[in-house]
């Protein structure tokens, strides 16, 4: 079954702009999707839409076969949604503001704070609870609001960018979270800026620019379609002339940083073979670039070319 | 019929307008219990000692149901103006907006609030009258009735007024400009037949006249007004802007792009 269907998505603000062009794609159930673009590109109206904050125009949008235009309600209950910014009431505690949530969906105040108490201790905020929501730091208000949109057990939970701002580590343990959310079966929607972060997380992708649809697929045939990599190597001594690498395209970083373009069909094997002949010893090895951000750049700046 | 979602949903929103305004009671309740003692004391008991008899009652009995009344619907106005206005500003209106609750349990759940402060503040005010003069109970059924219904009016034109509003002077210019001035004007310090025929006229337009003289015939049994169109002028203007903060939630009307 498929948990999202969006059908030629439209959608022109009243003051003219047209922010959607008639966007398509499906999210099956189960799924860990990504939905990127750069700023302004339509994520967030698409959410809008999706969970009835924002009027559409035209088209169509179904979740677990519900319809947005005739069954409203059921649609809702379907959906959790992580807002971009932070939008709780700051004068409330943490408990209040998930307690609340959860009531607003029809969850018992008893059987809400059971499941509080379970999230809140999962994701690390359990001695916040009587804490008004306004003394937390930001990253604790980011778990805030993921915890605020499990409380009624949605099947589809839609992230827009919910690691902003948070630091690396605190950003694992949230992507651990919600890998082991996704693992229990709940379908999941993330948008972000962090491409790394989509990349480890999500198994397909769309990417939409000006308000189009410029890419949708799985995750792994996209960047299989990226025909170079490039690798910065980190050598064991000073090099004071380039080595010669063959096909391989390569130049000094440093003297001791070395930059290598891997094409399609090349093997590192091969490049290391190379580089021992000549007596280079590598001691540490990177990816320089996140390869879907390279993906990314090179779809979104062609689009803006055909644009322009 | 309410289903189970919207009970919990409407328990969830009357306890959360509850809390807020509890909780910040030296905004919301102090303040009229400190102005109602200061107009008891200056106009009631100073001033009020060197007026003659109004229709057999002392000018301190005559003023005491205005004040009662002006408290009520002054704060059951306020109460939800802010509250709505200030869920709309923080944007944590969304949690409602995304969740499968009703439009209609949300105007409800904040207009009970709102009564419900009024309502408090006005026993409060009786209370306070209590320190300063003698009150007749003429009606009780009408003292309920008026104090609820008028609640509730003005209660539901502060969720339009909140829902309308894009900042927060919006708010505070309709309690300010309108509501205040035909609080005044409404009959709480003077009977209107003491004014000129013209006058009187016009106080009819006043929707507070009706409160304030349906509210004044409860407790003392006089009134300025028929009683049947005070009750039935309160009720159209409540079945009016009942539709209206319907209608315009429906449309999304200052909450949906």
């Amino acid at each position: 079954m498929s948990a999202l269907v969006v059908e030629n998505l439209e959608k022109t603000y009243a003051s003219g702009v047209h922010a959607l062009h008639g966007i398509s794609f499906v999210v099956k159930e189960g799924d860990f999707f990504a939905l990127l673009g750069p700023n302004g590109a339509g994520k967030s109206t698409t959410i809008g839409i999706i969970t009835s904050l924002v009027n559409k125009t035209g088209g169509k949008v179904r979740v677990f076969g519900h319809d947005l235009d005739t069954d409203l309600r059921n649609v809702k209950k379907q959906i959790g949604l992580v807002p971009q910014e932070f939008n709780f009431n700051i004068f409330e505690t943490v408990m209040q503001v998930v307690v609340n949530q959860a009531g607003y969906y029809g969850v018992p105040t008893k059987i809400a704070k059971e499941r509080a108490e379970w999230y809140l201790k999962k994701l690390g905020l359990w001695d916040k609870r009587n804490t008004p929501t306004r003394m937390l730091s930001g990253g604790m208000k980011r778990r805030l609001m993921i915890v605020r949109a499990l409380l009624h057990e949605p099947r589809l939970l839609i992230l827009d960018e919910p690691t902003a701002g948070v630091d690396i580590e605190l950003r694992r343990s949230m992507w651990d979270f919600l890998r082991e959310m996704n693992q229990q079966g709940t379908t999941i929607i993330l948008t972000t800026h962090y491409l790394e972060e989509a990349e480890y997380l999500c198994r397909n992708i769309a990417i939409i620019d000006h308000g189009e649809l410029i890419k949708n697929t799985n995750m792994r045939s996209l960047l299989d379609s990226l025909h170079t990599e490039t690798f910065v190597l980190y050598l064991q001594e000073p090099l004071l002339d380039m080595p010669v690498l063959e096909d391989f395209t390569a130049h000094l970083i440093d003297h001791k940083t070395l930059s290598v373009d891997l094409s399609v069909g090349q093997q590192l094997n091969h490049l290391f073979e190379l580089l021992s002949r000549q007596g280079v010893q590598v001691v540490r090895m990177r990816n320089k670039a996140n390869r879907l951000e390279e993906l990314f750049l090179r779809l979104t700046t062609k689009e803006n070319h055909h644009a322009g | 019929m309410l289903d189970r979602v919207n009970y919990v949903a409407f328990i969830t929103i009357l306890n959360k307008e509850i809390t807020r305004f509890l909780r910040i009671w030296p905004q919301t309740l102090l303040p009229p219990v400190i102005s109602m003692t200061l107009y008891f004391l200056i106009f009631g008991k100073l001033i009020g000692s060197q007026i003659s008899d109004m229709s057999g009652f002392s000018y301190m009995q005559y003023i005491a149901p205005g004040l009662v009344m002006m408290s009520v619907v002054t704060n059951a106005y306020s109460n939800v103006a802010s509250s709505f206005f200030g869920t709309k500003f923080q944007r944590n209106i969304d949690e409602m907006l995304i969740a499968p609750v009703s439009n209609l349990v949300i105007l409800v759940g904040f207009v009970m609030g709102g009564i419900l402060r009024g309502l408090m503040i006005g026993l409060l005010v009786i209370l306070i009258a209590l320190f300063f003069t003698k009150l007749h109970v003429y009606n009780l059924f009408i003292i309920l009735s008026v104090a609820l219904l008028s609640s509730l009016l003005f209660s539901l034109a502060g969720f339009t007024n909140g829902l309308m509003a894009n900042k927060f002077d919006d708010v505070m210019i309709i309690p300010t400009f309108v509501i205040t001035p035909l609080t005044y004007l409404g009959g709480v310090f003077y009977s209107i037949h003491l004014l000129s025929p013209f006058w009187q006229e016009l106080s009819k337009l006043n929707p507070v006249l009706y409160m304030v003289n349906a509210f004044r015939y409860g407790i003392l049994g006089l009134s300025d007004v028929n009683i049947m169109v005070a009750m039935v002028m309160i009720i159209v203007f409540i079945v009016a802007l009942f539709i209206l903060n319907l209608a315009l939630m429906q449309r999304g009307y200052g909450l949906r792009s």
